[in-house]
């Protein structure tokens, strides 16, 4: 399958518009490479929750997309990076209802189960990085033989 | 001297009126702003009208994160203070999957198939919402 060059990018997420953006880039990359209707809105959903936690939490920065390949299995990664506050504990923030502001504080753990593979990566004072990835159809391991 | 710069950011969403019932039709990625100019502008309508319900049609809404559906919710919650209902239509099937994966299920939001059928739950008197499968209550 042929990768188009327009799916790898770096956004800036500095305004709520920029989320709109990040949107409307994840739909489209997770179109090209296969993804299916269900699969494309749940990564979607998922960036969307991030960028707005690395615009409201981390004060802004920015979120890489790159497609990934293991064998014929295409997927793509998404990296949100901040250098705000950063979260002091993260398996706190990672649990459903917890919210530092006024959010209903299922974003991070949502985002966590609509994606196949998550990483929080967090120091206070220096910024936060998340990264997701999503395969096309399911992730790419090895079938088991029947 | 150089002009302000303006930008187009949110847009108004038209607000339609059918007799008693108010019908929003949202359509493609709703902005932060614009779903605040929802929230007000459906408000607004409702304070000023003698609308009895509010069907809000989002089968042209391709994604609902966090932050929507709470602009949902509130709404809904709003209208109901300004003793009207809000019925949500049309949520497609894969903004449901993943909604609940999401875990946000809206509970207190009334919801139809589609408009057609929004509009049939309100012409009935409240609490007798039985013909019509009201998902109410969320998932
Ligand atoms: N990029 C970030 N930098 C600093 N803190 C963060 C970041 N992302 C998340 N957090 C912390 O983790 C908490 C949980 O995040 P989560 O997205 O689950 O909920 P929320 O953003 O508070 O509310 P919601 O997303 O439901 O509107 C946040 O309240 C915040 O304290
Ligand atoms: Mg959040």
């Amino acid at each position: 399958m042929h990768v188009p060059s327009t799916v790898a990018a770096r956004l800036p997420i500095g305004s709520d518009m920029d989320l709109t953006w990040i949107r409307q880039h994840v739909r489209q990359a997770a179109a090209e490479l296969g993804f299916g209707l269900v699969q494309q809105t749940k990564l979607v959903t998922a960036a969307s929750e991030l960028a707005r936690n690395t615009l409201v939490h981390g004060g802004g920065g920015h979120m890489e997309c790159t497609p990934v390949a293991r064998g014929r299995i295409h997927g793509l990664r998404l990296v949100f990076t901040d250098s705000g506050p950063g979260i002091p504990d993260t398996e706190l923030a990672l649990s459903d209802g917890y919210t530092s502001g006024g959010g209903l504080g299922m974003g991070l753990g949502g985002a966590r189960r609509l994606v196949h593979e998550f990483t929080l990566d967090s120091r206070p004072g220096e910024g936060t990085t998340v990264t997701i990835t999503a395969w096309a159809s399911g992730p790419p391991y090895p079938r088991r033989a029947l | 001297m150089t002009c302000p710069r303006t930008e187009v950011i949110g847009a108004h969403v038209p607000v339609l009126t059918l007799g008693d019932v108010l019908l929003v039709t949202v359509q493609g990625d709703l902005d932060d702003q614009t779903a605040e100019y929802l929230r007000q502008d459906i408000t607004r309508a409702v304070a000023e009208t003698t609308a009895t319900g509010v069907v809000i049609d989002v089968s042209g809404v391709e994604v609902v994160d966090s932050f929507l559906g709470r602009v949902l919710a509130d709404i809904a919650a709003t209208v109901k203070l300004l003793a009207a209902r809000t019925v949500v239509a049309g949520i497609r099937p894969a903004v449901a999957i993943t909604l609940v994966e999401l875990g946000l299920t809206l509970p207190g939001l009334c919801t139809a198939l589609h408009v057609e059928q929004a509009l049939r739950l309100l012409r009935e008197p409240s609490g007798t919402h039985r013909g019509a499968h009201p998902r109410q209550g969320g998932v």
